[in-house]
């Protein structure tokens, strides 16, 4: 099972030595790992890229506040800043680089004819002030992604403008709020129930709104215990705040029982849908009896995320809380269409917006070229293969590695620690040495659950025999852990990456939040002479 | 007296009608690292049961419960600097605040240190 290592994917993973015992280079680069300064450690003071005009002689009427000094600035030339961040940028472990197997994070590939659309003229040279009658089509773009993720989870309302997940899942439970406030409830219902196997933004967001959040025990098959719910319903719930799938990778089998439940409590059901790439095109949360729930454009329909972009997270709700939706939205005309910034859809009252603008143009557009370049046959076949992929890492993983549930999974695998009882090797060590394997580790310790979790989401993109070699890097970790022997060898991991194993306990309890020349001075560099 | 346990994994030592209270040597193993401790406000109400202080490790962050209702009389501000202090002595110096009992019968439903090791002991 075990494949051979000498496939690098183009990764600078297959280092055959160990960088330690390496004998020394002069620089102390090793090839394409080059040592890095940081960029207030390079250059002269008066080195300059671009070649400014002396400014005019004026008068200031700063009234002596004028700097006296140097600002500070590195002095660097254009290629050496160009040359700086690039080499920082090969250190970094990307999508486009391989496997990436983050747990409920979707790192799924971002297909280029998306980012073609996004810089044609007009889409990206827009602007959010620009007279309506200008940009026409970019209008009718929104609508149409709007349409599209309203089919999709068969929902009859969407606010685009939330700007990610979590800023997604604060509009839906703004708009539980506004619903309570119309029906006289607000003040009694102040609870909000969350699931242990809820995202961790979900009781952060219903705590920052001012609710007071239950959490709700998962039962041994990994779903939410139906009774220990059923038991906190009643007349002071507001809602709960449920992830589907859940954090274990599991499909909550008895969501229509819980929503019902919910329903009848008088209480609202907030879906997050950050794992909706395991059910797009195949399940309709408004089926099920979703009140609201977020899409994450920049993980079910690609989008750069992860450092790459900014996030976008419309909500989609029901005909319940459909009224009380933000603005703006987006109203088709007799001949065109226009933005709604004021006055009502339904019967009911927006409770206001939440950004500045209309949402994120860039991501709209990316999303809507990934939704429409895969059809809704394609959308289908990619949850099905993000399922399919999954499960085929635990299937080719279960005999060596412990999988915390029985049973199929949905798009992501969840193992425990189990396996790795008595040898001395944590999930923590398990993770590092994943990185000399040339591999991103996989979510960590989340969700709390089960014990030592390692989630591990592969998603659609990967093909088969990069799966293959994933599966025998782990498999090969697992053996060499169970021989109760490499403990040492694990707790030295990362070998081969540019900084070996970070003290995280010491840069949580005492982290350095920004650069002071005081930190690191650089003998006579320019950020000292100005510093002093 | 001797000390009290909850199935949450905090401990409380009455002495007077003032019960001080931490996490245990069991939670400090399972939480790893500790970088960062929230204690509640000196003169804060709590009931039994509510979450009041929050203990943030490298690997997880967890609610604090109240073991017993009362009024927190004392906070341990020194964890702020020195949050190591819960995983070195998790009973001694470790400890998160000081709560002054409304209902001392609330004692009686934790568990004591035998049924609170042989509690420890059926979770692997």
């Amino acid at each position: 099972m075990v494949q051979s290592l000498d496939r690098s994917q183009g990764r600078a993973g297959a280092v055959a030595t160990d960088g330690a015992a390496a004998p020394k280079t002069f620089t102390g680069n090793r090839a394409l790992q080059i040592e890095e300064p940081l960029i207030f450690e390079m250059g002269q003071a008066g080195r300059c890229g671009v070649d400014l005009p002396e400014p005019p002689k004026v008068k200031d009427r700063l009234n002596g506040l004028r700097r006296g000094g140097e600002i500070g600035l590195p002095g660097l030339s254009e290629p050496q800043v160009v040359q700086h961040y690039t080499r920082l940028s090969q250190k970094n472990y990307a999508i486009d680089m391989g496997v990436y197997p983050l747990g409920s994070c979707t790192m799924k590939h971002n297909p280029r004819i998306n980012e073609k659309v996004a810089r044609l003229a007009g889409i990206g040279d827009l602007h959010p002030l620009q007279p309506v009658s200008t940009v026409q089509g970019a209008l009718e773009l929104i609508d149409t992604l709007a349409h599209w993720l309203k089919t999709l989870t068969g929902m009859p309302a969407v606010a685009m403008s939330p700007a990610a997940g979590a800023h997604g899942e604060m509009c839906g439970m703004m708009a539980i709020a506004a619903a309570l406030d119309a029906k006289g409830e607000r003040a009694q219902r102040k609870i909000v129930l969350a699931p242990e196997s809820a995202h961790g933004t979900n009781p952060a967001t219903a705590a920052a709104l001012g609710f007071t959040v239950k959490p709700i025990p998962a039962n041994d098959r990994g779903r939410v215990d139906l009774a220990a719910l059923k038991a906190a319903l009643g007349p002071d719930v507001a809602a709960i705040m449920l992830t589907n799938p859940n954090t274990c990778g599991l499909f909550e089998s008895e969501i229509v029982e819980i929503s019902t439940a919910v329903h009848e409590a008088g209480a609202y059901f907030y879906c997050d849908g950050a794992n909706f790439n395991a059910i797009a095109g195949r399940v309709r949360p408004g089926d099920l009896g979703v009140d609201c729930m977020h899409i994450n454009l920049h993980k079910t329909f690609s989008t750069p995320h992860g450092g790459g972009g900014p996030g976008a997270g419309p909500v989609v709700l029901s005909a319940a809380l459909a009224p009380f939706a933000p603005y703006p939205w987006i109203v088709k005309t007799g001949d065109g269409w226009t933005v709604a910034e004021e006055g009502t859809r339904v019967a009911g009252t927006p409770f206001g917006r939440l950004k500045a603008f209309h949402g994120q143009m860039g991501m709209f557009s990316r999303a809507l070229a990934y939704i429409m370049s895969h059809g809704a046959d394609g959308l289908k076949q990619a949850s099905e293969d993000a399922v399919l992929s999954a499960n085929y890492v635990m299937a080719a993983l279960k005999d060596v590695m412990t999988p915390a549930f029985d049973g199929p999974c949905m798009h992501e695998v969840l193992f425990d620690d189990s396996f790795l009882k008595d040898t001395g090797v944590s999930t923590l060590d398990f993770a590092k040495a994943m990185i000399d394997e040339g591999y991103h580790p996989m979510t960590m310790y989340f969700p709390l659950v089960v014990h030592g979790a390692m989630l591990i989401e592969p998603t659609e993109s990967q093909a088969k025999e990069d799966l293959d070699q994933f599966i025998g890097a782990l498999r090969s970790l697992t053996e060499r852990a169970k021989t109760g022997t490499a403990a040492e060898e694990f707790k030295a991991a990362p070998r081969f990456s540019p900084r070996r194993r970070l003290d995280e306990t010491l840069a949580a309890r005492k982290p350095i939040l920004r650069w002071r020349p005081s930190n690191n001075p650089p003998e006579g560099g320019p950020m000292r002479q100005a510093a002093e | 007296m001797s000390m009290k346990y909850t199935n949450e994994h905090e401990w409380i030592r009455v002495e007077g009608d003032v019960g001080t209270i931490g996490i245990t040597q069991y939670a400090q193993e399972q939480l790893g690292d500790v970088v960062f401790v929230e204690v509640p406000a000196v003169g804060r109400t709590v009931a039994k049961g509510e979450s009041v202080a929050v203990v943030e490790s490298v690997k997880a962050a967890s609610d604090i419960y109240a073991p017993v209702s009362g009024e927190v009389v004392e906070a341990n501000a020194a964890l702020a600097d020195t949050p190591g202090d819960v995983n070195a002595e998790p009973t001694g110096k470790g400890w998160f605040f000081k709560v002054k009992l409304s209902d001392k019968s609330e004692l009686d439903g934790l568990m004591d240190e035998a049924a609170y090791d042989a509690f420890v002991k059926s979770l692997g």
